[in-house]
């Protein structure tokens, strides 16, 4: 049973990192219509970067500072290389040059940090077990849950209530509309973009605290990541979230019973997904179809 | 004429090249590996180019193929034929069977469940290890001399090469005659409007399923005899970095093109070959290779030199 309860809880945590990315991913999806490749890139930079920063500002500063670096990198990048291509309507384009930069961060990680995998320090206050029994459950991995949940309201608050929240919105069903109406659109996608990659860095710093930092770890969770994009439905950032959480904690459980099986089990419930509900749990009908 | 020619020329290159590629410092099994990405990626192009559908998770097929083939020498029978037969099988049967999963989506959500689909069985081939060999990947088998009653054909590796070439020669005959018949014009349509075909009263998902499985049955194929050529496989060769590569040689060569592919192979296969040879950051450069292409060619270098290549 507590073999069963641990698994299950690295399970979540697992998935609370998948739900950030996905959430990132999802954003980007839908105002930017691009599948960026290069998320996990973005979550790379996102992580080193706090770990670099950590020495001088501390846990707590890079906790904040590593997220804004990459959500800034975000910026130049879908300024420079990603905006020149929207008019192109092949998804084709986007799809290779995020994919070309995914090689290009993972490779130029290596090349400045090395290809060891480094730790990032986190305050004992904050890492000691919250009860003996159940030693896994640690102070970090609550916080982890708990910013993750804070970051997500506060997005859901910004998109529900504020001005560019109501743009992105309406970006995201009708551009052109949204464009004519006097909206620089151009403004709008690039903010989105870089929120997206904020989510991403964020996800980087809180999953360097519990897995460590490798450069491939960026695009080792964006696979999961797009499952739990489809399972939670494409077109909902709540749906992206709790595919995450769910498929997480099904990789969890799956361990407990049948380790070999524990990445594949979240592909085949993909599937059962697509073959019952191909919308996906809160998928709006008719999108991408 | 001049396309005749030019084909003409081709394929006197290619039965020449055991001769010419050793001579400039290069090794036949490099050609044999060209030819073999050549079927891979003109195959999806059936799907990526032809009909619209961005297929972005091929190499699943491709290393079903490849997995099929080493299995069948290993564990069933020493035969180079029946290794073939099986891996196309294994892997067209894949696509078939998860045509229908994707056959309704577009765009950016076709591309997502296909890369997605393709990592279910990256991560079978990983974690059934006693018997795929796991992430050391599947070794322990070798390809057969092929025996026509008393006539032994020994795949050397110049034999091996004629016989990837036959298989290409046969490959391409079949995508041609394909893509000439009016299944081959009803994916174009799709293609160019799907909606439009739609209203024509067409069941386009069903075309769509059809050049999916079509696309997938080659690409196994493909995949059968890179797994004979290095008498090895490993999950590598159904990861999404792989299917990403395939994409980007077909964009290189020309996507509206039937022989596109082959020129992206070519360029591709020879500047990874030479980059991972001289620096170790080649990542980066394939990477840098992926951006200049989207940003400066986006049609590929047919598309540069032949307006016409756009219209076959």
């Amino acid at each position: 049973m507590q073999l069963l309860l641990f698994n299950a809880f690295n399970g979540l945590i697992q998935g609370v990192f998948y739900a950030l990315m996905a959430l990132g991913l999802a954003l980007i999806l839908s105002l930017n219509s691009v599948i960026n490749m290069a998320h996990g890139g973005f979550l790379v930079i996102g992580a080193y970067l706090a770990y670099t920063l950590s020495p001088y500002l501390g846990f707590w500063g890079a906790l904040i500072v590593g997220p804004i670096l990459a959500a800034g990198i975000g910026l130049v990048v879908e300024r420079v290389l990603i905006r020149p291509i929207y008019k192109r309507t092949d998804p084709i384009y986007s799809l290779l040059l995020t994919f070309g930069l995914a090689l290009i961060i993972e490779d130029l990680t290596r090349t400045i940090w090395g290809a060891q995998g480094l730790p990032l320090e986190v305050p004992d206050i904050i890492n000691s077990p919250v009860s003996e029994e159940y030693f896994f459950v640690t102070g970090y991995r609550l916080f982890v849950m708990g910013i993750t949940a804070a970051a997500a309201i506060g997005l859901y608050l910004l998109l529900r209530y504020t001005l560019l929240g109501i743009r992105i919105r309406a970006g995201t069903r009708d551009l052109e509309t949204t464009s004519a109406l006097g909206v620089n659109i151009y403004k709008l996608r690039a903010l989105n973009f870089g929120f997206g990659c904020l989510f991403a860095g964020l996800a980087g710093v809180l999953a360097a605290g519990v897995l460590g930092l490798t450069p491939p770890m960026g695009n080792s969770l964006i696979m999961p990541s797009f499952v739990a994009i489809i399972i939670g439905g494409v077109g909902s950032l709540f749906g992206a979230v709790l595919g995450g959480l769910i498929i997480g904690l099904a990789a969890g459980i799956a361990t407990t019973y049948y380790p070999a099986a524990s990445e594949a089990v979240i592909y085949l419930m993909m599937l059962i997904v697509l073959v019952v509900r191909p919308r996906g749990l809160f998928g709006e009908e008719g999108l991408f179809e | 004429m001049t396309r005749i020619a030019s084909i003409a020329v081709m394929w006197i290159a290619l039965i020449a090249l055991p001769w010419w590629l050793p001579m400039i410092g290069s090794y036949t099994a490099l050609g044999s590996k060209v030819l073999i990405y050549a079927i891979a990626t003109m195959g999806l192009n059936i799907i990526l180019g032809f009909t619209g559908g961005l297929s972005f998770g091929q190499a699943a097929y491709f290393g079903l193929g490849a997995y099929g083939a080493g299995m069948t020498l290993k564990y069933l029978a020493p035969s180079t034929p029946l290794a073939i037969l099986i891996g196309t099988a294994v892997g067209g049967a894949a696509a078939t069977l998860l045509g229908p999963l994707v056959m309704r989506r577009r765009g950016i959500y076709f591309a997502m469940i296909t890369i997605a689909i393709g990592q279910l069985f990256y991560f079978i081939m990983v974690r059934w290890n006693e018997v795929t060999g796991g992430e050391d990947g599947l070794a322990g088998f070798s390809r057969q001399d092929i025996h026509f009653g008393p006539i032994i054909y020994r795949l050397t590796e110049t034999n091996f090469y004629y016989l990837v070439l036959l298989g290409f020669t046969a490959a391409v005959a079949i995508m041609w005659t394909i893509l000439q018949s009016p299944l081959g014009h009803t994916f174009v349509a799709i293609r160019e409007n799907r909606r439009r075909i739609e209203f024509l009263g067409i069941r386009v998902e069903r075309y769509v399923w059809a050049a999916f499985a079509i696309a997938g049955t080659i690409t196994a194929f493909a995949g059968t005899l890179n797994a004979l050529l290095f008498n090895f496989t490993s999950p590598q060769d159904l990861h999404w970095i792989l299917s990403g590569n395939f994409v980007i040689m077909i964009v290189l060569g020309g996507m509206r093109s039937f022989f596109g592919p082959l020129i992206g192979v070519i360029i591709f296969v020879v500047a990874q070959d030479y980059l991972s040879s001289v620096t170790g950051n080649w990542m980066t450069f394939i990477g840098m290779i992926f951006v200049l292409i989207v940003l400066l060619f986006p049609r590929g270098v047919l598309g540069i030199f032949n307006r016409r290549a756009e219209a076959v």
